[in-house]
């Protein structure tokens, strides 16, 4: 977490590369080293340097060395401005160890006074930026300041190589100490239009370790008192154009979170369910989508997407960071550039109607630090066709459900075309076919009786008997037809084993029709006899009267039957 | 009509939130899918429905304890119908498979297994069995005989069948009462007694689901139903059949048991909501017939002979005189009824008030006016809109908020209580796999779920004995109490306190109850000892043993330094006891609004081996620490 600004002077002959050295024990937990070189004393532009491990014969083994290429050999006499920057993970010990939830967080800082160096050292100082607060101790040597928050050591002139004088600092820190265990970054492309981020966070607070009680109480009665060294949210800077946001974890959303955007960054403030002080932790998961366009581009018949390898957290160490980029179902030749070597494999996963599954590229990379969060690149082939195949085979599979639904509607499936049961429906069907079309029937013998009805209301009106007659002739002629219509079909529903049930119901109809029939023309001819006989018509209503009672409970009979029929 | 109120009504919506649901959700359907081919099968009397009526029989027994109610209702049907003289081979068919390969069935369920034939539930079901045989045999015999050989054989059959029904019965009867519940179980008791559970079983009273209902609660429930619902039951008086009158038969039982409890009021929903369709669409029914006839007759004035030939349509006037002595015979039918019940006169003005149906060969006759019919369809529509709005409001305010997230509307908004989960996720993440939490047992299954950790109670616990020793701990001074728990393997206690923020739900509103589990297993435990003249009260009157009892101590923990009073805002008193410090237990973890309260027993500290295993694991980490700090490459 302490980056070291160096100097370096050199002046013999032509050199290309510089040596850096570092302990083993610091060289372990290394995250990151940069050089940038200047070369003259004009403060121009600097470059940055390849850097690679080396391990030069005849040096100590605690020791590893860096080698720094110039871009070109360094002529004899010249100057170099070599700005190196090395970040370190772990650093700072806690010490103590176990706090309670009232102390500050003490921590301890170990490192060299004399820049420790393959290469004699003319001069030399260290300063050291400390984040304010009380400090406990310091190593003091001679010319040792502490002056605010910087401690300096030095100047130290004309130094040998490889020369080493330990020191130590103990001051208070109570920055967030958040370690991300694990995060795993799933970067999900849809050409559809959406690139979708998943962030998987297993968060600890890496300080001194809390002991003894939690009490809420003095927690919010005097927060910054008592409970100084937990931290309680953290803030990650999204891109612009951040969308569907969410912060859950596995038993659901967590409420605790702010959002504000603007056209140039989005920002989250996320706050776990409860404060993490020392030793505690927590997981939890952030989601977002970006649009496509802003981060996939295509060039020289490729796509590649560009996007930050990093967590966009602030101030958070990460220890194992796996980013894995699913492309889209049918992606071909993947390629990736990442600017610093990463542990590299493919995976498959299977999504919706997925049928060869999308390929997943996964970088792996442990002591991840904000310094990481550069742009890397994955490269690969996808044709825009393969866009359509889900929505088509899901067009596909309900275009033959329906089919299939219309095929089996038409086709008969009974096993045994000669069980007794599929016999009985058949003829069932069959009479009940029958049925209607006797219904049919019976219906135009009712229209039948109201035309002879309406032509005895004419002859009432106009005295016509002849037309009359004429329509009783016509109705006759009618419903012998209907009758020679209907007796083939009543045969057939009473040889049907299934009609049992209408039958008595059927023969009763048509029993009770007949009369009906009878009646009607009985009384049509009464009615047509007595008008042209001249009498009154008080006499022809009297001679007729009864005949028009039955008339009218045979009709309702009639036509009860008829509903009840219908409603088989 | 009753699937669209059903689609909507409250009472189910209580019982899913987001999509998920409970296993009575699915007891409902199936219940109701039951209750359903019953019906189908007493109208078709095909064996075919009467087969999967057994089969869905058996899904409701697998689903819910429930299945009992259909194990006496369609008897109390069955008997019914053979009491009415209505009994028929379609009775038959729909009864006996049931029955027999219902009960075969359910005996292959684990739970009830040899229950299905030995408790009192089922004893109803075997006796309408015979009954219905008798009958059955009865009939078969009628069938054969000529009357008078018939008496013959009747009087024959009545005195053998009775001397040897009576001869089963008395032993049925004795071996029924050597049982001290007379073979019942507790949960059955209490629905048929309701002060049964508040006497012999008080955790099943303490749960408030099987406290009785309050009649907010049957509106909130069903709403609008409950008034439609007299009306549907006139509508399945007219005519009535097998199917209506166990449509009458359901809704009565299910009326008396969601009396009895809160949760049964899942079993009155279905019927209520039939009950209605049958009343709103028999309503619309008669309104829009009317509707039509009075329009048709407007826009046909005159004689004119209309086209659809039929003799009602043709003749407005004999319709009308028709159905005026319609209404005529009907009155006078309805007079000698009105003597004898006020209840059938009430249905009558029902009647009148055309929300019911008549009879086939009237219906066709009965003719409201037009301005009437409007206003009453337009009224009813008002009705259903109403419980539209209501049944909306209802799911989107009273049900969808899970009870684990609560919020409260402040002038700032809406504000976020969401400190159980907060608890869980610190357990589940800052403590050990195998580490077990007590608490009671209401937040058994949360904390199985959320918190990922083994708890020694859960809504499932069916050993009264383990849920009794909780409750004695938590009643228990704190010595007692850490000795049960520590004998019970528990590094965690967990409780749930409201007094900060005025949450009524909490363990001290509970902690009766856990006196009186666990005073009925444990007598040292007794209930007066924590009332003060017969009242529950925490403030400066309580009892000594209340006030120095494990639950108040974790819940009031501290709690006097947040105001300086010790206000308690649930029970909006001062607490009794304000400054005590824990021997034996110490707070890891509280709450944001202090709702969940995290505690941990502490290790013994006198003991020598305890001491020995302390010092040494000291030594180690200041071993381990030296090392580290040895670790130096530059020397």
């Amino acid at each position: 977490d302490i980056f070291i600004p160096v100097v370096e002077n050199a002046g013999s002959e032509p050199v290309s590369k510089v040596l850096l050295a570092f302990p083993n024990i610091q060289a372990k937990n290394l995250a990151a080293i940069r050089a940038f070189g200047t070369e003259g004393k004009v403060k121009g532009l600097s470059s940055v340097l390849p850097i690679e491990v080396v391990e030069p014969s005849g040096v100590p083994p605690e020791l590893t060395f860096f080698s720094a290429s110039l871009h070109k050999p360094l002529q004899k006499g010249k100057i170099l401005h070599l700005d190196v920057l090395t970040v370190f993970t772990h650093f700072l010990q806690p010490f103590p160890e176990e706090i309670t939830q009232a102390d500050s967080q003490l921590v301890v800082f170990q490192d060299s006074s004399h820049y420790l160096s393959p290469y004699p050292v003319k001069v030399q100082t260290l300063s050291i930026r400390l984040p304010g607060g009380r400090v406990e101790s310091y190593t003091k040597y001679g010319n040792t300041k502490l002056v605010d928050s910087e401690l300096k050591y030095g100047p130290y002139e004309d130094v040998p190589p490889f020369s080493y004088n330990p020191i130590i600092v103990h001051f208070e820190n109570n920055n967030p100490f958040a370690v991300a265990k694990e995060l795993i970054r799933e970067i999900e492309i849809s050409h559809w239009g959406n690139v979708q981020i998943t962030e998987h966070y297993n968060i600890v607070h890496g300080g001194a370790r809390l002991k003894g009680e939690f009490s809420r109480l003095d927690y919010q009665s005097r927060p910054y008192a008592r409970g100084v060294s937990s931290f309680r949210h953290l803030i990650a800077r999204l891109p612009a154009r951040a969308h569907s946001i969410y912060y859950r974890d596995e038993i659901g959303n967590i409420s605790t979170s702010h959002l504000w955007s603007d056209s140039k960054k989005t920002q989250l403030e996320i706050e776990p369910r409860f404060p993490l002080f020392g030793g505690w932790q927590t997981t939890f998961t952030i989601g977002y989508g970006l649009p496509l366009q802003d981060f996939v581009f295509s060039a020289d018949g490729k796509r590649f997407l560009n996007i930050t390898f990093g967590s966009p957290m602030e101030e958070i160490l990460i220890e194992k960071l796996i980013v894995k980029v699913v492309l889209p179902e049918g992606s071909k030749d993947i390629d990736v550039s990442a600017p610093f070597p990463t542990n590299q494999w493919q995976e498959v996963k299977y999504s919706h109607l997925d049928i060869a599954g999308r390929p997943v590229l996964v970088l792996e990379k442990p002591d991840v630090i904000p310094e990481h969060n550069l742009h890397f690149q994955v490269y690969y082939k996808f044709n825009n066709i393969s866009l359509l195949i889900e929505p088509m085979m899901l067009i596909t599979g309900f275009f033959l459900l329906f089919v299939a639904c219309i095929a089996y509607m038409h086709t008969d499936m009974s096993i045994s075309k000669n069980s007794p049961s599929y016999l009985a429906k058949l003829q069932w069907d069959e009479v009940q076919a029958t049925v209607q079309q006797i219904q049919g029937i019976f219906h135009q013998c009712l229209a039948v009786h109201d035309k002879l009805e309406t032509s005895l209301h004419d002859l009432s009106r106009t005295g016509d008997a002849k037309s009359c007659k004429a329509a009783r002739k016509a109705a006759d002629a009618q419903f012998k037809e209907l009758a020679k219509e209907l007796k083939p079909l009543l045969l057939s529903v009473q040889s049907s084993p299934q009609s049992y049930q209408i039958w008595p119901k059927l023969d009763d109809l048509v029993a009770k029709e007949r009369e009906l029939q009878d009646k009607l023309m009985a009384r049509h001819a009464t009615v047509v006899d007595s008008v042209e006989k001249k009498q009154r018509g008080q006499d022809i209503e009297n001679r007729i009267s009864s005949q028009q009672q039955k008339i009218a409970a045979l009709r309702q009979e009639v036509e009860s039957l008829l509903e009840y029929l219908s409603e088989i | 009509m009753a699937a669209a109120i059903l689609a909507m009504v409250p009472s189910y919506i209580s019982r899913s939130v987001a999509g998920s649901y409970d296993n009575e959700a699915v007891a409902i359907f199936a219940l109701v899918f039951t209750f359903y081919l019953y019906v189908k099968t007493l109208n078709t009397g095909s064996l075919f429905y009467a087969t999967l009526n057994a089969l869905s029989y058996f899904y409701m027994v697998c689903s819910w304890g429930g299945y009992t109610f259909i194990i006496n209702l369609i008897p109390m049907h069955v008997l019914l119908c053979i009491v009415t003289g209505r009994y028929s081979s379609r009775l038959y068919i729909a009864y006996a498979p049931l029955v027999i390969l219902g009960t075969l069935l359910a005996a292959l369920v684990p739970v009830v297994g040899f229950n299905a034939v030995l408790t009192s539930e089922h004893f109803a079901s075997f006796l309408v069995f015979i009954i219905l045989h008798v009958v059955a045999f009865v009939y078969y015999i009628k069938g054969l005989l000529t009357p008078r050989l018939f008496k013959m054989a009747m009087t024959l059959v009545i005195t053998v069948g009775l001397a040897v029904c009576f001869a089963v019965v008395a032993i049925l009867v004795a071996l029924v009462a050597s049982s001290p519940t007379k073979g019942w179980s507790g949960r059955s008791l209490s629905l048929l007694d309701p002060t049964y559970a508040s006497k012999y079983i008080p955790i099943i009273a303490s749960v408030s689901e099987h406290q009785p209902p309050t009649w907010p609660s049957y509106f909130m429930d069903i709403n609008v139903l409950a008034f439609l619902v007299p009306a549907g039951i006139i509508s399945c008086f007219l005519p009535l059949s097998d199917a209506s009158s166990f449509m009458v038969l359901y809704l009565v039982t299910a009326v008396y048991f969601s009396g009895v409890m809160v949760r049964l009021m899942l079993v009155l929903a279905p019927a209520a909501c039939i009950l209605s369709g049958i009343a709103l669409s028999s309503a619309f029914d008669v309104l829009t017939r009317s509707m039509k006839f009075q329009l048709s007759k407007l826009f046909d004035d005159g004689p004119a002979i209309s086209g659809n030939g039929s003799p009602n349509g043709s003749s407005a006037s004999t319709v009308n005189t028709s159905s005026s002595k319609n209404e005529k015979t009907e009155k006078s039918e309805a007079a000698p009824k009105e003597k004898q019940s006020k209840k059938n006169r009430r249905k009558d003005k029902e009647v009148t008030e055309s929300v019911s149906v008549k009879p086939k060969k009237e219906k066709r006759l009965s003719v409201l006016p037009l301005e009437a019919s409007i206003v009453s369809t337009l009224l009813l529509i008002a009705l259903g809109g109403f419980y539209v709005v209501h049944c909306v409001w209802a799911a989107a305010e009273a049900y969808s908020a899970p009870s684990i997230v609560l919020t409260s509307r402040s002038r700032e908004g809406l504000h976020v209580f969401d400190d159980f989960r907060e608890a869980y996720a610190w357990l589940s993440h800052n403590t050990d796999v195998d580490d077990k939490v007590a608490s009671w047992w209401d937040y058994g299954y949360q904390t199985t779920a959320m918190a990922n950790r083994t708890v020694i109670v859960d809504n499932n616990t069916w050993n009264n004995t383990h849920i009794a020793t909780v409750g004695t701990a938590m009643s228990s001074p704190e010595k007692a109490a850490w000795e049960i728990f520590d004998s019970l393997d528990v590094k965690y206690v967990l409780v749930v306190f409201g007094g900060l923020v005025g949450y009524p739900s909490d363990d001290i509103n509970k902690f009766l109850w856990m006196v009186r589990i666990g005073g009925g297993e444990f007598p040292h435990i007794k209930e007066p000892d924590y009332l003060r003249d017969g009242q529950y009260r925490v403030d400066a009157q309580a009892t000594p043993t209340m006030l120095n009892c494990l639950m108040y101590k974790l819940c009031y923990y501290r709690f006097v330094e947040t105001d300086g009073k010790g206000f308690d805002r649930v029970r909006g008193y001062e607490i009794g006891k304000k400054h005590f410090k824990l021997t034996h237990f110490e707070e890891v973890f509280t709450t944001h609004h202090w709702m969940v309260r995290i505690y941990k027993l502490k290790p013994q500290k006198n003991r020598i081996r305890g001491k020995l295993k302390k010092l040494k694991s000291s030594s180690k980490t200041s071993s381990t620490l030296a090392a580290g700090r040895k670790k130096n490459p530059w020397q």
